[in-house]
């Protein structure tokens, strides 16, 4: 790779083209290695047990931080949604707003990237720490491909559970916000339950906040075993990567919810 | 051609990594059910040219024939077929880290054969024999020593009978018994499996008293071949440096450097 000069504009412009070459030769290896995943995806699926196995690891083991975070959440938003509503009169109005939160935006938002943390991190660091110890590479002349019976499963482990986590992040904040709202500071129960239930629509909020986890659920699956898979085989260059999953997912996940956002709900 | 029956033929191979010649017009034969050495200082291409011949790496130029088939410009499926009667050993072993021992060696009869569990099991515990670990066969890699991981990386390579094993340094860092228990298994390995072996390795003393023929490689050529006792008593300065361990030789001891006297003056004009 060409050494940019040091020397004046050229060179700030050199560096500038340097950095946007390699993030695009980046995305085109991203893209490459998803079309080997689903390439070999089926190869994978006639073996379910693998991908549940995933499941259990990744989804079920983030189980515990995501139920504590929502519930927490969910306090959070009684006691502020409480404080902002009674305002202008409508404390009753509590039930919504802490439902459409959750669904549309918290739901889906935090669990994903409490999901990049907790599990993300720790599939970059296997993947990783398996290429370091040339385990993927005996896997290969074991005739046995690493991309099949490693990485496809643990992609597709992620993406089945992210949603299934958003979905229970969402129901536990929303018994947050009952616990404060309701049996803490008073809101009438048979409000907060009706106007919710009148207000809040399956297709609208909920339908679209699975679709928000799904697609972040593929987001965070594939930046976590790419970087893994692509990480330099060495103690820096595996935490290097398990760095870069976290960072990227976080930021991947937050700029996929604004264009997500936008079209789901301003119909842009 | 030096035997009549080969299991690898390699002729004119040219590899390299980006700008950086790795192996240039190397020709090889290995007989059919011999252990044959390839020898060389580090980084003169003794494991590229493994990895070439499992199929891992493709060449630049050349030809390199398996069983009569051509390793670079075979497909996908096909070169997967070859592996599978491929065994490899790789220098730490690569135990996969998550499964016990048995699991380990289980592990490519149960990705490759529709075998019941019993059978399974007959076989596992077999091929543990065989390296004297299946006393260790509950245990997790984490919990064996660096002989034993090797030993159990050996025996999950021999568990498809393979036609070719091929070891990639595997007296690193071993003590001098689990050196000469590894070389045993080795030699005693490929006699009892009809097998042939490929060992690459750079230690003269334990691959001397075990293999039958020697390729001894420098600069990603090879430089002289021969039984061990043609080459000990090779004339070459290359190969005498290397068998006898001298410091100094056509291999330097210092890293190509400008003269020191003008280093020296040099950093006092810059001071």
């Amino acid at each position: 790779m060409p050494e940019p000069s040091s020397k004046g504009a050229l060179g700030v412009i050199a560096s500038l083209g340097h950095a946007v070459n390699e993030i695009a030769q980046r995305l085109g290896f991203v893209a490459r290695f998803f079309a080997a995943i689903l390439l070999y995806s089926g190869q994978s699926f006639r073996r379910i047990h693998l991908t549940i196995r995933e499941m259990y690891f990744s989804g079920f083991q983030s189980l515990l931080i995501m139920l504590v975070s929502s519930l927490f959440i969910g306090m959070v938003l009684g006691l502020q949604g409480f404080e902002t509503l009674q305002r202008f009169g409508s404390a009753e109005a509590l039930g919504i707003m802490v439902a459409l939160s959750l669904t549309r935006e918290l739901g889906p938002v935090v669990a994903a990237l409490l999901f990049a943390s907790r599990a993300g991190s720790s599939i970059t660091a296997e993947i990783g720490l398996m290429k370091a110890t040339e385990q993927l590479m005996a896997m290969d002349m074991m005739a046995v491909n690493p991309i099949a019976r490693v990485v496809a499963p643990k992609f597709w482990g992620g993406v089945l559970s992210m949603p299934l986590l958003a979905s229970l992040f969402s129901a536990v904040g929303v018994f947050g916000g009952y616990l404060v709202g309701v049996v803490v500071i008073g809101v009438d129960e048979g409000a907060f339950w009706s106007q919710m239930q009148s207000s809040v629509d399956f297709r609208l909020d909920i339908w679209n906040g699975i679709i928000k986890s799904f697609v972040f659920g593929i987001a965070v699956s594939l930046i976590a075993v790419f970087e893994g898979y692509d990480s330099i085989p060495t103690a820096e260059g595996v935490s290097a990567s398990i760095r870069r999953t976290v960072v990227n997912s976080a930021l991947t996940i937050l700029a996929l919810d604004f264009v997500l956002t936008s079209f789901m709900f301003r119909g842009l | 051609m030096l035997f009549d029956d080969c299991l690898i033929r390699i002729d004119q191979l040219d590899f390299s990594y980006d700008d950086r010649a790795i192996l240039k017009g190397v020709a090889m034969d290995i007989p059919r059910g011999k252990l044959v050495a390839i020898m060389g200082n580090s980084g003169c291409g003794k494991t590229t040219l493994l990895r070439l011949i499992g199929g891992q790496l493709r060449p630049a130029r050349g030809a390199l024939l398996l069983d009569g088939q051509s390793v670079p410009d075979m497909p996908h499926a096909q070169l997967y077929a070859l592996r599978r009667r491929m065994g490899m050993l790789f220098q730490f072993g690569a135990l996969f880290t998550d499964i016990s021992v048995f699991d380990n060696v289980a592990y490519p009869i149960r990705e490759h054969t529709r075998l019941s569990e019993e059978m399974i099991r007959d076989m596992v515990l077999m091929k543990l024999n065989a390296v004297g670990l299946r006393g260790a066969h509950a245990l997790m890699p984490t919990e064996l020593s660096g002989g034993m991981a090797r030993r159990v990386a050996l025996a999950r390579a021999i568990a498809l009978d393979p036609m070719l094993i091929m070891y990639d340094e595997p007296f690193t860092g071993l003590d001098p018994i689990s050196m000469g228990v590894i070389g045993h298994l080795i030699r005693r390995l490929n006699d009892a499996l009809g097998a042939t072996t490929l060992l690459v390795t750079h230690d003269v003393q334990e691959a001397f008293g075990l293999v039958d023929y020697i390729y001894f490689m420098s600069g990603g050529e090879v430089v002289a071949r021969g039984t061990p006792d043609e080459i000990r008593a090779s004339t070459d300065p290359l190969v005498h440096q290397f068998v006898y361990g001298e410091t100094d030789g056509p291999l330097h001891f210092h890293f190509p450097a400008p003269p020191f006297a003008d280093e020296l003056t040099r950093e006092i004009a810059d001071a």
